[in-house]
């Protein structure tokens, strides 16, 4: 009877997680485009859905709802249903994909050639864990641990980069300090030289539109007469020599022009965007996030020391928070507290706040980073490959869960997915965390100089016409 | 030949539709009828020009200078397209006939143009997501606006094949509202705007459609002055006359 109110509540919570990544996928990321294929519709939330239960099935852990056997049953159904689709099933199609986009490619050929990239996939798939001492060798070939640490290792490098990035980028964007000053005269001035340089543009391609008209009607006129044809090529020559260089040295001039228009148009750009920022940051949001960007910059640059002296100190074995927040609690401060029950909440709170963050953030940056790449022809891909990297992210971020949880927490993570070596994965989490957030940093500070130092020439700059 | 440019009269369309409908490479069949090879994304407005013949076959038959404003269709660049909108004579609708979505955007294209060409420089106006034929006549009355002519254009027509089951194409429900002229090409074949195709016929009359309206209007008010010069606080309104003085 248990085991029926188990898979009941499982069954139905996984089907709410699926109907929403599918609202969310249809309404927000698929919004320009019509879906023409069904598969890549429904392999998005299923991806969506399985990594949601993972979370839940760890906070049922916490909480203690469900009865252990069934929750460890849970687990494994749900960890080899992403497995398969991770790495059978979504690889197989993205090659699919990929393959027929290519326009040379005939109808038969389709389907061989991606079952032989699918396989070139496979092989990649496999090297990729050789250089990483991942895992003790005891394990056969066909072990979920080989997979599981494959697919951790990519994850947490994308996790890594991206928490790099969003840990300089947030405080970035959200400090007025950073924030240039953008005057309404600065953008019209903008705006101005703009269509100036496209009035130039339209006319002289006007003169080029008569000059051909002109050459074809002479053209014909030259056929139907009845002058000699010496006199005929004669006249050709002399008169559209003159008219033919200057058609060449036109049409390089509206190439110049027009190139300069695409610069000046993504600079108005760049100005509107500025200006936008500013009266975000004048509204009550705006406010509130400039001053938490205060404390996010000192919480990154402690991150990043920290990271800093873990890799240098080789530091392992780190105790997870709550552990330590009871510890410091208790000794130093001289609480008296229930440590066992205070822990459970705590780290329930904890481990929840942060399944929720990532989730929320996680989605957000994807739907920019779809809107931002997709095309109508390379949609189909896009979605696959976030649906992958989603996979993998949520897969390694479970595995990285793990030393945020309490001792007697951790040991259903490890039972799932096996003896991995953990401490591998935080390392490699350090050390790339550290090298994007310095790459960001330097990337940031170069543009940034740049906008500068072109806000000072822009006031030398007039057209010669 | 310089002095004969300047003296012809000209009409600016604007080209507008989602990202990757084919917007270049129908205004580069329809200005120079051959097919455009290296197609790229269009960054800001590409312009090209096409001389058409107004009231071809008549005796009052003059050459005009049709300017086909191709705007650049990317999201990131939303807020500075709006420069290019003001003053615009008729409106070209691209949409892709494989991709649904792309022609139920047509009517946020239709409502930015309409906004933002009377607004000038206001950046709050919230934009409308969907109108109706009524609010389309509406906006005329409330912006006081004269009534674009409007084309609709459906590309890709020959991958329509392979994703839709039935065989005719549906008109999109927009050129209906708006009493508008709609045709289907393939951007890739040189015959579809081929001079005395149906296609290219429509065509024509839309653009003598266009001109007959800019004339009609010439005579208005705004004079057909850009948005900068309306802006710009050297230029003060005259209100005996109603038309732009400089001044200082």
């Amino acid at each position: 009877m248990g085991i029926l109110i188990d898979s009941a509540i499982m069954t139905g919570s996984m089907l709410i997680f699926f109907i929403g990544g599918w609202m969310w996928f249809v309404k927000k990321i698929f919004r320009d485009y019509e879906v023409h294929n069904t598969l890549v519709q429904l392999f998005f939330p299923m991806i969506f859905m399985l990594s949601c239960a993972m979370f839940e099935l760890i906070i049922f852990e916490i909480a203690a709802v469900l009865e252990s056997g069934s929750r460890y049953l849970y687990w494994q159904v749900v960890l080899y249903s992403m497995l398969i689709m991770l790495i059978l099933v979504i690889p197989f199609y993205l090659c699919h994909f990929a393959v027929s986009n290519i326009r040379m490619v005939s109808r038969e050929w389709v389907n061989l050639l991606s079952v032989l990239t699918w396989g070139v996939f496979m092989v990649c798939f496999w090297k990729i864990g050789d250089p990483f001492p991942i895992l003790s060798t005891q394990h056969g070939i066909l072990s979920i641990e080989q997979s599981i640490s494959r697919i951790g290792v990519i994850g947490v490098t994308v996790m890594a980069a991206l928490s790099g990035f969003g840990a300089v980028n947030y405080p970035y964007t959200s400090m007025n300090i950073f924030m240039r000053p953008v005057t309404k005269h600065d953008i019209q001035a903008q705006e101005r030289r703009l269509l100036q340089t496209i009035d130039v543009i339209v006319n002289k391609k006007k003169r080029i539109a008569l000059a051909e008209k002109e050459r074809i009607t002479s053209k014909v006129g030259d056929e139907s007469g009845s002058r000699s044809r010496i006199w005929g090529l004669l006249r050709s020559v002399t008169a559209s020599s003159p008219q033919g260089e200057s058609l060449s040295t036109l049409k390089q001039e509206v190439a110049a022009l027009e190139e300069l228009s695409r610069q000046l148009f993504l600079e108005s750009v760049e100005l509107q965007n500025q200006r936008e920022r500013l009266e975000w940051a004048s509204t009550f949001q705006g406010r509130f996030f400039n001053f938490m960007g205060y404390f996010f910059s000192l919480y990154c640059s402690w991150k990043i020391f920290i990271s800093l002296v873990n890799i240098v100190f080789d530091r392992v074995g780190r105790k997870d928070p709550v552990t330590k927040g009871m510890e410091i609690a208790v000794h130093w401060l001289g609480f008296d507290i229930d440590v066992q029950f205070w822990s459970q909440h705590i780290s329930f709170f904890l481990v929840g706040c942060i399944i929720l963050t990532s989730i929320r953030g996680f989605i957000l940056t994807l739907t920019r980073f779809f809107y931002a790449v997709s095309s109508s022809k390379s949609s189909n891909i896009i979605v696959l490959v976030l649906a992958q990297l989603m996979g993998m992210y949520f897969v390694s971020m479970v595995m990285l869960m793990r030393m945020n949880m309490p001792l007697e927490y951790r040991t259903i993570i490890t039972q799932v997915l096996g003896d991995l070596q953990f401490h591998f994965y935080h390392r490699w989490f350090d050390v790339i965390f550290l090298v994007s957030a310095l790459t960001t940093m330097g990337i940031l500070y170069l543009a940034h100089k740049q906008v500068n130092t072109s806000d000072k020439t822009e006031s030398f700059y007039e057209p010669k016409w | 030949m310089a002095n004969h440019a300047n003296a012809m009269n000209k009409v600016k369309i604007l080209v507008v539709g989602d990202s990757g409908v084919g917007k270049s490479s129908l205004v580069h069949l329809i200005c120079h009828g051959q097919c455009l090879s290296n197609s790229s994304w269009t960054i800001g407005c590409s312009v090209e020009v096409r001389v058409h013949e107004y009231r071809e076959g008549t005796p009052s038959q003059r050459p005009y200078f049709v300017e086909l404003w191709d705007v650049g269709g990317s999201n990131s660049h939303k807020n500075a397209r709006h420069v290019f909108y003001n003053p615009v004579h008729g409106i070209i609708l691209v949409h892709d006939l494989t991709n649904r979505k792309s022609q139920q955007n047509l009517r946020r294209w239709l409502s930015e143009i309409l906004l933002r060409e009377g607004g000038g420089t206001k950046s709050r106006i919230p934009l409308v997501d969907d109108f109706d034929a009524e609010q389309f006549g509406g906006f005329s009355q409330v912006y006081g606006m004269k009534k674009l002519p409007v084309f609709v254009v459906g590309t890709k027509q020959e991958q329509v094949a392979e994703f839709r089951t039935s065989g005719r194409v549906r008109s999109s429900s927009i050129a209906d509202e708006c009493a508008a002229d709609e045709i289907t090409v393939n951007t890739l074949d040189q015959r579809s705007l081929a001079p005395g195709s149906s296609n290219a016929v429509r065509l024509s009359r839309f653009f003598d459609k266009v001109i007959e309206r800019q004339q009609t209007t010439t005579s208005r008010t705004d004079g057909g002055f850009s948005y900068l010069e309306r802006e710009n606080p050297m230029f003060r309104r005259n209100k005996a006359t109603s038309s732009f003085v400089v001044t200082g």
